[in-house]
């Protein structure tokens, strides 16, 4: 032991080891980049004067680094909102009414149609700074990753066991004490999964939104995205490739510094009884564990807070729940100002859009626009038809083989999370190299790159749950080719397929917006269809435009996911379900 | 330390023609039916009954986890309101949070209290102690067994120094040998006063656990939940399977248990209550499986066609709550009859226990068809129907009127799977609707 040498009253006084020391300099590193980097969040900016964007490699890692921050500024706003909301949902039986399906129609909207909306709309908040684009593109990845978590924490909320609940209302905890002991750790595990997979969403929502025209301006906030378009603007091959390095390596990184260690600890959260042989493992996670200095903090400033939060939440929840008259009268009265509030919100920006749209939308224009958004359609169910039978035959042959899925996963998982819209570029060249003069066609493979690994990744996940006794079953009873795919795969991949599809085509719908249409040098390819559309109206600035557009693809959403997606999916639990 | 008798002891809590209403107003089904009972000082109450009757309903309403839809309950003579902070309860399935230690399970119910952290800290360690996890502090509830994590819950419900101790079911998830070290440990624990529990009370299905450990006995009937017969204990001295009062009251219960329409005037001789319960048009179907019936009525005719009911359930390892159905299928069948603590084979339940698989069913078909009263109702709707079909939701909505949406469901399903076995009808589930098949041989006078 590297203290043996010191005395056993020494020692036992020491509480600092080696992997404290590791932490200090990995934390104070950390401190250091974000007062640097958040520094630089603040710099002044103005359309026409931007600060150009370095090709060279040394400013690569400083790229990298702000696209890292925006990520996770936006993660973390996406929790702050999940617990909120969620909470509120669950909680509230009035609210949940309206809050479901409202999170429901989020989730469908093409947030990256808004970009034009929400930088003009920061923009005007942070007049003369780049804190407005940055807020933009925090608010784009935000909306990548925060529905998913939401419902996953609304979901986990109302499925807490009754006697867990009664254990927690008997033994008298006030409602912060119920949501830090039982709400948030028994919600924790489908929190970080989905939490995961979000994130992993949102780095394409990064790229789109670094590198951006809006209202006939180019804007380009530095990162990744940026030097990625740029050095494809210029042709500058070695940058292209050290970017995509670069990408993989920031994903990579992400994934073993704070998603294996988080996973890993979340282990203790898992509700069944028993102690699973295969436990996630993470290196970072156990160099925490052998640190001594952190308990030690935790006890010194981590228990005097929770105390003291404790206490404020304490007396508030006392005084609210003191049941007298007024407090109710109160209660009520503050509900229903909220309620008249929001109601007349979404009233005014309703009217104000429709004042908008009557005067410039005729019914020519919507005609075509939903002739568009059909086009976009047929794309769209191209990439999963096609996607589903390339991938499917291999999804099931590696979920059939745990050796083969331990390797698999991960990188498949990496696949989805890597943005493809850093690629759109160099494919596009590749087009026009090849004489392809639109992207009618081309589009279809475009988009299929950035989301037909959901559908890979599912048919993965739903063919390794398949359990061994009904495949033994097949064996035993000579079940082989057609046969063994039609009784026995493709009813039990069908339900994690479904998952799969329906990720795979949201993803495709947003992804529409950057893969309709491309530039390169001088010329210009697009395809026919609402995400060219949209775009097109978001460079030029045409409002009407952009709100048809945006609507008109939101309905096609809405009602897929009503009569399509939301039958097959109960398709899959009743009839194809495993149990 | 001599026991006060009981008129001397204080009330604790007491229910006052409680009313327990679940769902809203035209559906809503009744759950329990003017029940009334007081806890005193210094006794352990048993609280029995089948599934169906509310105990645990009961238990809540009492603890204060639950309002009251109508009557109402004290504690210590003021009108309880919202959780009683003086109780404490210890759950069927532990309700132990997985993330937290043992430490900090137990820690749970003082998180609010006034103690002081240091007195905190000694009450805690004690209460480990005292169930017997001393040195177990750290460990989490995945890795300790069933019986251990029980001990957690007690220690958790102990810590606070409740008045009143509740206890729904705690032995059941436990296997048998575990179960009896615990309520032995715990009557111990009772009887030398380590703790400062002032009663118990506990929910049971399991008739020797209520003769056993409790002072006092509240049978329950089911459909609507209500107390049929208080019985009192017996002296500690007369309990355990060695002597013969015991046996006799345990027998005596399973009587109680088992005549759930007749008066039990004649049969009580204690002082009683007793609810009229709600005439129905269809009876209360049992949810057991055809094959457990005839695994049942085939045991019986090995046995000699008649057997004790307490004695068949030790040999069958059942517990009152799971015995109680098998039973009132055989009887509403009319394969058998239950008379005093004993059930008897009929002539068609022996022929049905002689019969080969095909006669077999000719017997059930023919008993189905002659008594169950939902199962000639469909058959009646069928012969009338065009095409001889009749939709789910037709006979569903029918039941509606007599159960509970999920019970009317069940109730269904139970009808739908003996009169398939009987080949009486049969039943589409995918498109929702009964059907006769062409070469069905219907009893003559069925429907």
């Amino acid at each position: 032991m590297a203290l043996s040498y010191l005395p056993q009253s020494l020692r036992s006084k020491i509480r600092v080891g080696w992997a404290d020391i590791v932490i200090f300099i990995a934390v104070f590193g950390l401190f250091f980049s974000l007062k640097h980097l958040g520094h630089e969040m603040q710099a002044p900016f103005s359309a026409n004067r931007q600060t150009p964007i370095s090709l060279s490699l040394t400013a690569l890692p400083g790229y990298a680094a702000r696209s890292l921050l925006r990520m996770f500024l936006a993660f973390g706003a996406s929790i702050l909102f999940t617990f909120v909301y969620g909470y509120i949902a669950a909680h509230n039986l009035s609210a949940r009414k309206i809050l479901i399906p409202l999170l429901d129609i989020l989730q469908s909207v093409p947030v990256l149609g808004f970009l034009s909306v929400t930088v003009t709309g920061f923009m005007a908040i942070f007049p003369g700074s780049i804190m407005g684009l940055e807020c933009a593109s925090i608010f784009a990845i935000f909306t990548a990753q925060a529905w998913n978590m939401t419902f996953s924490f609304y979901q986990s909320l109302i499925t807490i066991p009754r006697e867990l609940r009664e254990a927690a209302t008997v033994y008298q905890l006030n409602w912060w004490q119920r949501f830090v002991k039982l709400e948030v750790p028994f919600s924790m595990i489908g929190l970080v999964w989905n939490g995961m997979m979000s994130f992993g969403g949102g780095w394409f929502f990064l790229a789109a939104s670094e590198a951006i025209s809006v209202l006939g301006n180019s804007f380009y906030l530095p990162g990744i995205g940026s030097y990625m378009a740029i050095a494809v603007a210029r042709g500058d091959n070695r940058a292209i490739v050290y970017a995509i390095i670069m990408m993989v390596f920031i994903v990579v990184l992400v994934d073993q510094l704070f998603w294996r260690p988080i996973v890993a600890w979340s282990q203790k959260f898992k509700f069944e009884q028993t102690d699973s042989i295969d436990e996630p493992k993470s290196v970072v996670l156990d160099i925490i564990r052998k640190s001594k200095a952190l308990p030690w903090l935790a006890n010194k400033l981590g228990a005097p807070l929770a105390r003291l939060l404790n206490q404020m939440f304490g007396k508030a929840s006392q005084i609210a729940e003191s049941g007298g008259q007024t407090t109710v009268v109160v209660k009520s009265v503050f509900k229903y100002c909220i309620a008249i509030a929001s109601i007349a919100g979404v009233l005014y920006a309703s009217y104000r859009g429709f004042e908008v749209a009557r005067h410039t939308v005729n019914l020519r224009m919507l005609e075509d626009v939903f002739f568009y958004a059909f086009l976009t359609f047929l794309r769209v169910l191209t990439m999963v038809v096609f996607a589903t039978i390339i991938w499917t035959p291999i999804g099931v042959a590696i979920g059939f083989s745990p050796k083969l899925s331990k390797i698999a996963q991960p990188l498949v998982q990496i696949g989805a999370s890597f943005p493809a819209n850093l690629l759109f570029p160099i494919v596009v060249i590749a087009f026009i190299r090849l004489h392809i003069d639109n992207l009618n066609w081309g589009s279809i493979l475009l988009i299929a790159l950035g989301t037909q690994w959901y559908i890979l990744f599912n048919v993965i996940a739903g063919a390794s749950s398949v359990p061994s006794d009904l495949r033994e079953a097949a064996t035993v009873f000579g079940l082989k080719g057609w046969n063994l795919w039609r009784t026995l795969i493709l009813p039990a991949i069908f339900p994690a397929w479904v998952t799969g599809a329906l990720t795979a085509a949201g993803g495709a719908w947003n992804a529409s917006i950057v893969a309709e249409v491309a530039q390169s040098g001088n010329t210009h390819l697009y395809a026919e269809g609402i995400g060219n559309y949209i775009a097109a109206a978001t460079t030029a600035g045409n409002w009407p435009q952009i709100i048809v557009g945006i609507g008109v693809m939101s309905i096609y959403v809405v009602l897929l996911n009503k009569f399509v997606w939301r039958p097959l999916y109960s398709l899959g639990e009743t009839r194809f379900g495993l149990g | 330390m001599a026991i006060r008798p009981a008129t001397e002891r204080a009330t604790l809590l007491s229910a006052h023609k409680v009313v327990k209403y679940y769902g809203d107003n035209e559906k809503r089904i009744l759950v329990l039916h003017d029940v009334s009972l007081s806890i005193k000082e210094g006794e352990i109450i048993a609280i029995l009954g089948p599934s169906g009757s509310g105990k645990s309903t009961l238990l809540r309403i009492l603890a204060g986890l639950s309002t009251p839809s109508g009557g109402e309950v004290r504690f210590r003579g003021e009108v309880q309101k919202g959780s009683n902070p003086h109780v404490a309860i210890v759950f069927q399935t532990f309700a132990l949070f997985p993330w937290l230690t043992v430490y900090q399970n137990v820690e749970v119910g003082l998180l609010n209290s006034e103690v002081p952290e240091m007195q905190r800290r000694r009450r805690i360690l004690d209460a480990i102690d005292v169930i017997g996890l001393d040195g177990f502090e750290d460990a989490y509830p995945k890795e300790l067994s069933g019986g251990m994590r029980q001990r957690v819950g007690f220690a958790r419900a102990l810590v606070v120094q409740p008045e009143i101790m509740f206890m729904d079911e705690p032995f059941s998830a436990l296997d048998v040998l575990t179960g009896e070290n615990l309520k032995k440990e715990l009557l111990s624990l009772w009887r030398s006063r380590k703790i400062p529990t002032k009663s118990i009370v506990m929910v049971t299905h399991n008739i020797e656990e209520a003769v056993t450990m409790g002072d006092r006995l509240i049978v329950m009937g089911a459909n609507p939940g209500c107390i049929r017969v208080e019985l009192p204990g017996l002296p500690i001295e007369q309990r355990g399977k060695e002597n013969p009062q015991h046996l006799r009251l345990v027998d005596y219960v399973y009587g109680v248990m088992t005549k759930p329409t007749e008066e039990i005037a004649e049969y009580v001789s204690v002082e009683h209550r007793q609810v009229h319960e709600k005439r129905r048009a269809f009876q209360a179907l049992p949810h057991v499986a055809v094959g457990q019936v005839t695994g049942l009525v085939e045991r019986l005719h090995a046995d000699g066609d008649k057997e004790d009911l307490y004695v068949l359930g030790n040999e069958l390892h059942m517990e009152v709550d799971d015995l109680l159905p098998l039973i009132q299928a055989i009887d509403m069948l009319n394969l058998g009859n239950i008379e005093s603590g004993d059930v008897m084979l009929s002539a068609a339940g022996i022929h049905f226990a002689e019969a080969g698989v095909l006669e077999e069913k000719e017997v059930f078909r023919q008993q189905a068809a002659d008594h169950i009263q939902l199962i000639r109702y469909i058959l009646k709707a069928l012969k009338a129907a065009p095409n001889n079909r009749v939709r789910w939701d037709t006979i569903n909505k029918e039941l509606l009127q007599y159960f509970s949406e999920d019970e009317a469901e069940r109730q269904l399903d139970t009808a739908v799977d003996w009169g398939r076995y009987a080949e009486l009808f049969a039943y589409d589930d995918q498109e929702g609707f009964f059907y006769l098949e062409n070469d069905i041989n219907l009893p003559a006078d069925a429907g």
